[in-house]
């Protein structure tokens, strides 16, 4: 079919080099915007969970639709499913009535309306963003929607990816369609390497309190540079993911060779010759020379190092070893109270409660691998609970092959269902009130772990780290000892 | 979606930045698979203790908040997670204009799509709402202005089509399927 693959047409209008971003918007245009109207923007996957899409369903029954594009939407269930196994009886043991209605509402919708759906007993159900590219249904050029605000990570694979609201999500099914103006553009480029022991995570929270919570307000963000290049696939998820964290809606990654072989072989992507036409479009992606942004920052990988956040929301981070700011504004004395820190001094050695690994930022398999890389021949510590949750049932099978589950275990952690479970606090499992806990999750704001909860963001190898100790840890000193 | 052309009442001041969608309402309100009841969900953390009593000091529990139809935040109002039960919860507790210096993206699309009028004010003139003490404000969305008890007006820029759409009480989804021809002619072109 020539120099065309879905997502990647060739557009005239744009003079000059383009950038990846251009590229991705010119293709999906089906109505230019003008003064007076937004963009209408074409939509080639659309990602459908539990929590935000009964209402949408909802208004295409009160209007008489049907889903225009059931064959480009994919559901699953992830935030309300509990992750304990179904007892003797079959039952699970959904938080509330209204968790297992929710779940049940979005079966007989996906029924209705002809969807797929990656529910119980698929072997490919996980948190949507762990599943929607481990099943080769993201794609380079494609723009992706959900309704989540963590659709960014899809963008790892050079995709327009971003997070909607439920009458959004009606829009989509309803047209396959959105109105949208086109946002700014911001390159931040990481130059140099990681360096040992320094987590996509670390890079992730780093970025965020360079550009700060509300910096990426109205910009689509390309990751560039050498640092960016050497991420493997699961680890520009975990920055893509992140993007919303400093307000953008959108990140991405211009697909390389790691993109392509990421995708070889995967379920929905192409396969034989259409696959090698397909990974030629893609790498023509890329963003460039010369193509320009609205914003450009420069990033020194070797300034990132193991963080943890000290405050509320996921700007408020620190190395480990590096001093917690004073409670000099209101923001700040009050994140302060709420965690319980002290400013001034260092997190290492504050107690730890609780231990999380998992979610759609570090519930993949590298990041499980990471965190039991740690655990290994180690407890976790007398007074903490760590709950390991892999980010969907593929992660889970692959790592319990390779005995990642036993390490859990041996250690004293807990081994669940895939879920997003405690990344935030709605299917049951919760750090209560007043307890801390070092999660490999994305938000931690208050109360989004459970009423009254103290979160603090981590990579999976620090999270394991501070599960040993039961304190705060730099997990390189954990590694070290290790070595001795 | 209820229309939206002018209003005056009073102000409620939330000075705090970054007061993202988990304050506005929390996770475990979001298993419902309808909209209905959402009041209690605003803001709940903030307003009620762990047995369901109010928490005494928080404004949101005096009178005036809930005859207050605008909200005054503080900075990046709305960041973190896409849930429309934000701007409707806030519909729900009675709110109609949320007025920042900054608004997060998806926040501010979701209040647009559901009929809370977000207002974006330049810094200065958001500070000095921050510091308002009692009195009116006066929202005119048709000459896009809000009037404070002074008389001050303050413009703010709010993209033409969601005005349109606000002051019509009309949702986009029309105007999508107004399109049905160009995208029927777009999936043909590009074998979607
Ligand atoms: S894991 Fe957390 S952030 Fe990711 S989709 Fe689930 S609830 Fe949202």
């Amino acid at each position: 079919m020539g120099d065309e693959v879905p997502g990647v047409a060739t557009r005239d209008g744009a003079a000059g080099p383009r950038s990846l971003f251009d590229k991705l918007w010119a293709a999906h245009v089906v109505r230019e915007e003008t003064a007076d109207t937004p963009a209408v923007l074409y939509i080639d996957l659309h990602l459908v969970h539990e929590v935000t899409s009964p209402q949408g369903f909802d208004m295409l029954r009160e209007r008489g639709l049907s889903v225009r594009r059931p064959d480009r939407t994919l559901a699953t269930l992830d935030h309300s499913t509990p992750t304990t196994p179904p007892g003797p009886d079959g039952e699970r043991a959904y938080y509330t009535p209204q968790a297992k209605a929710q779940v049940q509402t979005l079966e007989r919708n996906c029924d209705e309306f002809g969807i797929r759906l990656e529910g119980w007993g698929s072997d490919y159900r996980g948190v949507v963003h762990v599943m929607g590219p481990e099943l080769g249904a993201t794609q380079p050029g494609m723009t992706v929607v959900c309704g989540d605000s963590h659709t960014s990570t899809h963008g790892a694979f050079g995709a327009l990816a971003f997070g909607i609201g439920t009458t959004e999500v009606g829009y989509v099914l309803a047209t396959q369609c959105l109105p949208q103006r086109k946002p700014k553009s911001m390159r931040v480029v990481v130059n140099g390497r990681l360096g040992p022991g320094v987590a996509a995570k670390d890079l992730a929270l780093h970025i965020i309190r360079t550009i700060g919570v509300n910096g990426g307000t109205g910009y689509a963000i390309e990751y560039a540079g050498e640092a960016i290049r050497a991420l493997d696939m699961e680890g520009r998820m975990t920055v893509c993911n992140m993007t919303i964290e400093a307000g953008a809606r959108a990140g991405m990654v211009a697909p390389d060779q790691v993109t392509v072989e990421y995708l070889r072989g995967r379920e929905l992507a192409p396969s034989g010759d259409a696959f090698d036409d397909a990974a030629a479009n893609w790498l023509a992606l890329a963003t460039e020379d010369g193509a320009s942004f609205d914003r450009e920052i420069h990033v020194d990988a070797a300034d990132v190092a193991p963080t943890l956040t000290w405050g509320t929301d996921p700007g408020m981070s620190v190395r480990l070893g590096e001093a917690v700011p004073e409670g000099d504004t209101p923001g700040r004395r009050r994140a302060l109270d709420y965690m319980g820190v002290t400013g001034g001094q260092p997190l290492d050695g504050h107690a730890v409660d609780v231990v999380f690994v998992g979610s759609c930022t570090n519930g993949r398999l590298s990041d499980l691998r990471a965190a039991a890389d740690i655990l290994r021949g180690h407890r976790v510590s007398a007074g903490t609970r760590m709950l390991v949750v892999p980010g969907s049932e593929s992660v889970k099978r692959a790592a319990e092959a390779e005995g990642l589950d036993r390490v859990f275990l041996e250690a004293g952690a807990e081994w669940r269902e895939p879920g997003c479970s405690m990344c935030l606090a709605m299917n049951g499992d919760l750090v209560p009130a007043g307890k801390t806990a070092v999660s490999t999750s994305n938000r931690n704001f208050e109360g989004r772990q459970g009423t009254g909860a103290r979160t603090m963001l981590a990579s999976p190898a620090t999270a394991a780290a501070c599960a040993i100790a039961g304190r705060v840890v730099d997990p390189r000193a954990e590694a070290a000892r290790e070595v001795a | 979606m209820d229309a939206f052309t002018r209003l005056t009442g009073p102000a409620l001041v939330l000075p705090q930045k970054n007061i993202d969608t988990d304050q506005i309402i929390p996770a475990r309100f979001l298993t419902a698979t309808s909209f209905d009841g959402l009041a209690d969900g605003a803001f709940a953390d903030w307003r009620f203790d762990a047995n369901g009593d109010e928490k005494p000091g928080c404004v949101l529990n005096e009178p005036r908040a809930q005859t207050s139809p605008i909200l005054v935040a503080g900075r990046n109002f709305g960041c973190g997670s896409s849930r429309e039960h934000a701007p409707r919860a806030l519909l729900a507790y009675g709110f109609r204009v949320v007025i920042s210096s900054e608004i997060a993206d998806i926040f501010r699309n979701n209040s647009q799509n559901v009929g809370l009028l977000p207002i974006v004010l330049p810094e200065d003139q958001h500070a000095r709402l921050l510091e308002m003490d009692g009195g009116d404000l006066t929202i005119d969305l048709e000459n896009t202005v809000v009037i404070d008890a002074d008389n001050n007006k303050y413009t703010f820029d709010i993209d033409g089509f969601a005005r349109y759409c606000l002051l019509n009480g009309m949702d986009r989804l029309d105007f999508l399927l107004a399109e049905s021809a160009r995208i029927e002619a777009y999936e043909a072109q590009h074998e979607r």
